[in-house]
C-alpha cells in the first residue's frame, strides 16, 4: 500500500486477492533459492495476471530475492519494479506479463520444456477470473491436458470481480471437462492452499479454483470496484493501514 | 521452398537437441518421419496460433529453440501481440516460418492473404525478417541464424528465382553495377528485377534479410541518389531504412510493391502480379521513369 501511495500506481485489491496464495507458495511449496533464482532445477511460478505485481514483489522482497527497500521505488522511472513485472529486470520473475492470457500458455511451454529436458521441477501459474475470458486460457487448458503435463498447476484466482462482465459459471466443471484434475479451495486459508498445492496429480495437470475476495484484508477495498486501480492518498493510507493491522 | 524447409528442419532436429518443431496443423505429412524420430520435439500443436507462440516462448525460456510453422496471416497477424510481447519484449529467440506469403494462396481469398506481414513485423524491435528467394537460400540463411537467440521470421514463397545467390544473413548482395539508379530487389522479385534491368545502367542490390537492414551496402552503391525499391508485400515498407541509410543525401525514391488495399480477386498469383502491376514489364517501366525523371 505504501508503494502504491508513493508512486500513485498499482492494483492493490488484485494483489490482495492472491497474497495468501503467493505467500504459501514461496513459504512452503516452491523449491527455489532466492540467492540462485535462475537455478535450472527450481520450481517456476508465473503470475499471469501481471497487474497484481505489487503482491508478487512484496513476497519476493520478503523472501530475499531483492531488498524490501526497493518496494518504495515501485513504478518510478529508473526502477525495476513496474506496474507489470519484467523478467529481465526483477529476480524471481519468470515471465513478463501484463496483457492477459499470455502467462498461462507460456507456463504450458515451460512445463513442456521441462518434460522434454526430463527436469523434475514443477510449474505453477496464477490466472485471474477476468483473464479467463481470454481464448488463450482455454487453448492452454486443452494443450496442457493433451500433453499430459502433470508438472503444471494452474491456480485460478476466482474473486468473481468479472461476474459483472461475463459469468464464468462452474470453473471446476469446466476444467474437469478439459481433462484436468480439479479442486476448489478457500484461497485465503493457508492450510487449504498448502494441501492442494503440495498434492498435485501425477498423471495430468491440476487446476485449483481458489475462491478469493478481491481486496482481502481491507474492509474498505474488499469487493469495492472503485479501488481496482485506485491508489490511496496519504490520509487514506493511514486509515487503510489501520484496517490491515 | 516448403520441401527444402522439411529437409532443413529434419537436419537441425537431428543435429541440435535443443530444436523443437511446432506445426499449426499444416505440413504435418511432410514431417511424418521427423515426428517418428523425435516424438518429444515434433508436435502438430493444433490450430491455436496465439497460444502456440506463447507456448514456444516458454520453450525458449528454458533453453530450447522453437520453430513454429503455419500460414502467414495466422502466424503473424493473429499472433502479433504474442510475437511482440512474448518474444520481442522478453528478448527470447525463436523461429517463425510462414507459407502463403502475400497472395500465394490467391484463390483462397483475403483471409489467406498476408501482404502486411513484413510491414507489421518491422514494428517489433529486435524482430529479424528473412525473405529467401530460393530453397537453397532458405537453407543457408536458416542454418546461419536459427539459433542466434533472436526472434526471426522466415517468409517462404510458392514462387522462387531461377538461380540462387551467395547469401549471408544480415547482408545484401550487389548483383549488378550501374550509375543511373539503384534498384533494390527483395527475395523472389530478383528474377523480375534482373530481367527488367537488362541493358540499363543501374545497380541491383539483392536483399534477403530485411531486418536487420544492411544500410552500409546501400550507402556504398547509390551514386545516383535515385532508388527503386521492389518489394513483394505492401509498398513503402523499406522507406525508412532507405532514407536513414542515405541521409543526409537528397534522394528520389520510388516503389514497386503491393498497393495498400484488400485483394478481392481469386485466380492465381501471376494474375494478381499482372493486375497489381508487379510484372517484369511494370518494373522496367518504373526503372526507366526513374532514370529519366
Amino acid at each position: 500500500m505504501e508503494s502504491a501511495t508513493t508512486s500513485g500506481e498499482g492494483h492493490i485489491p488484485s494483489a490482495f486477492s492472491i497474497l495468501d496464495i503467493l505467500w504459501v507458495l514461496y513459504d512452503q511449496v516452491l523449491n527455489i533459492d532466492p540467492k540462485n533464482p535462475n537455478d535450472d532445477k527450481r520450481d517456476r511460478l508465473i503470475v499471469s495476471k501481471g497487474h497484481a505485481s505489487l503482491g508478487i514483489y512484496a513476497v519476493l522482497a520478503e523472501k530475499g530475492f531483492f531488498k524490501t527497500s526497493e518496494l518504495l521505488n515501485f513504478a518510478k522511472f529508473n526502477n525495476s519494479l513496474g506496474g507489470h513485472p519484467d523478467r529481465n529486470k526483477v529476480p524471481g520473475i519468470e515471465a513478463s506479463t501484463g496483457s492477459l492470457g499470455h502467462g498461462f500458455p507460456m507456463a504450458v511451454g515451460i512445463a513442456m520444456a521441462l518434460k522434454i529436458k526430463k527436469n523434475k521441477a514443477k510449474v505453477f501459474v496464477i490466472i485471474g477470473d477476468g483473464e479467463s475470458n481470454e481464448g488463450t486460457v482455454w487453448e492452454s487448458a486443452l494443450l496442457a491436458s493433451h500433453h499430459e503435463l502433470s508438472n503444471l498447476c494452474c491456480i485460478i484466482d476466482y474473486n468473481h470481480s468479472n461476474d459483472k462482465a461475463l459469468k464464468l459459471g462452474n470453473l471446476r466443471k469446466k476444467f474437469e471437462s478439459f481433462g484436468w484434475e480439479t479442486r476448489t479451495i478457500n484461497g485465503h486459508n493457508h492450510k487449504e492452499i498448502y494441501t492442494s498445492l503440495s498434492t498435485l496429480s501425477a498423471t495430468r495437470p491440476t487446476a485449483i479454483i481458489a475462491e478469493t475476495i478481491k481486496g482481502k484484508g481491507s474492509k474498505t477495498m474488499e469487493n469495492n470496484h472503485a479501488w481496482h486501480h485506485k491508489t490511496p492518498n496519504k490520509e487514506e493510507l493511514e486509515s487503510l493501514l489501520k484496517e490491515l493491522a | 521452398m516448403r520441401k527444402q524447409f522439411v529437409k532443413t528442419v529434419e537436419a537441425v532436429l537431428k543435429n541440435d537437441p535443443k530444436v523443437v518443431l511446432l506445426l499449426g496443423d499444416i505440413g504435418v505429412w511432410g514431417f511424418n518421419n521427423a515426428s517418428k524420430l523425435y516424438p518429444d520435439r515434433v508436435h502438430n500443436i493444433g490450430i491455436l496460433e496465439q497460444s502456440t507462440i506463447s507456448l514456444s516462448a516458454g520453450l525458449a525460456m528454458n533453453g530450447l529453440i522453437p520453430i513454429v510453422h503455419t500460414i502467414a496471416p495466422f502466424l503473424v497477424e493473429r499472433s502479433y501481440e504474442q510475437l511482440k510481447l512474448d518474444f520481442g519484449y522478453q528478448g527470447l529467440g525463436g523461429n517463425f516460418v510462414s507459407v502463403g506469403s502475400s497472395y500465394d494462396y490467391a484463390a483462397l481469398g483475403c483471409s489467406h492473404h498476408c501482404p502486411a506481414d513484413v510491414p507489421i513485423l518491422k514494428q517489433i524491435p529486435g524482430m529479424e525478417i528473412v525473405l529467401p528467394g530460393t530453397p537453397e537460400e532458405f537453407n543457408d540463411l536458416f542454418l546461419e541464424s536459427y539459433g542466434n537467440g533472436h526472434p526471426t521470421y522466415f517468409r517462404l514463397s510458392e514462387q522462387k528465382n531461377s538461380e540462387s545467390q551467395k547469401v549471408k544473413f544480415g547482408k545484401a548482395t550487389v548483383v549488378q553495377k550501374g550509375t543511373k539508379a539503384t534498384v533494390i530487389a527483395v527475395g523472389i522479385l530478383l528474377d523480375r528485377v534482373l530481367e527488367a534491368s537488362k541493358n540499363l545502367d543501374v545497380t541491383v542490390l539483392y536483399y534477403t534479410t530485411l531486418a536487420p537492414f544492411d544500410s552500409a551496402i546501400l550507402k556504398k552503391n547509390c551514386p545516383s541518389n535515385k532508388i527503386l525499391v521492389c518489394e513483394p508485400y505492401y509498398k513503402g515498407t523499406l522507406a525508412t531504412e532507405v532514407i536513414d541509410a542515405l541521409a543526409p543525401r537528397p534522394i528520389k525514391i520510388e516503389f514497386a510493391g503491393l498497393p495498400h488495399k484488400f485483394f478481392t480477386n481469386y485466380g492465381t498469383a501471376s494474375e494478381h502480379d499482372k493486375f497489381l502491376k508487379m510484372t517484369t514489364g511494370d518494373i522496367k517501366n518504373k526503372i526507366k521513369k526513374l532514370i529519366n525523371g
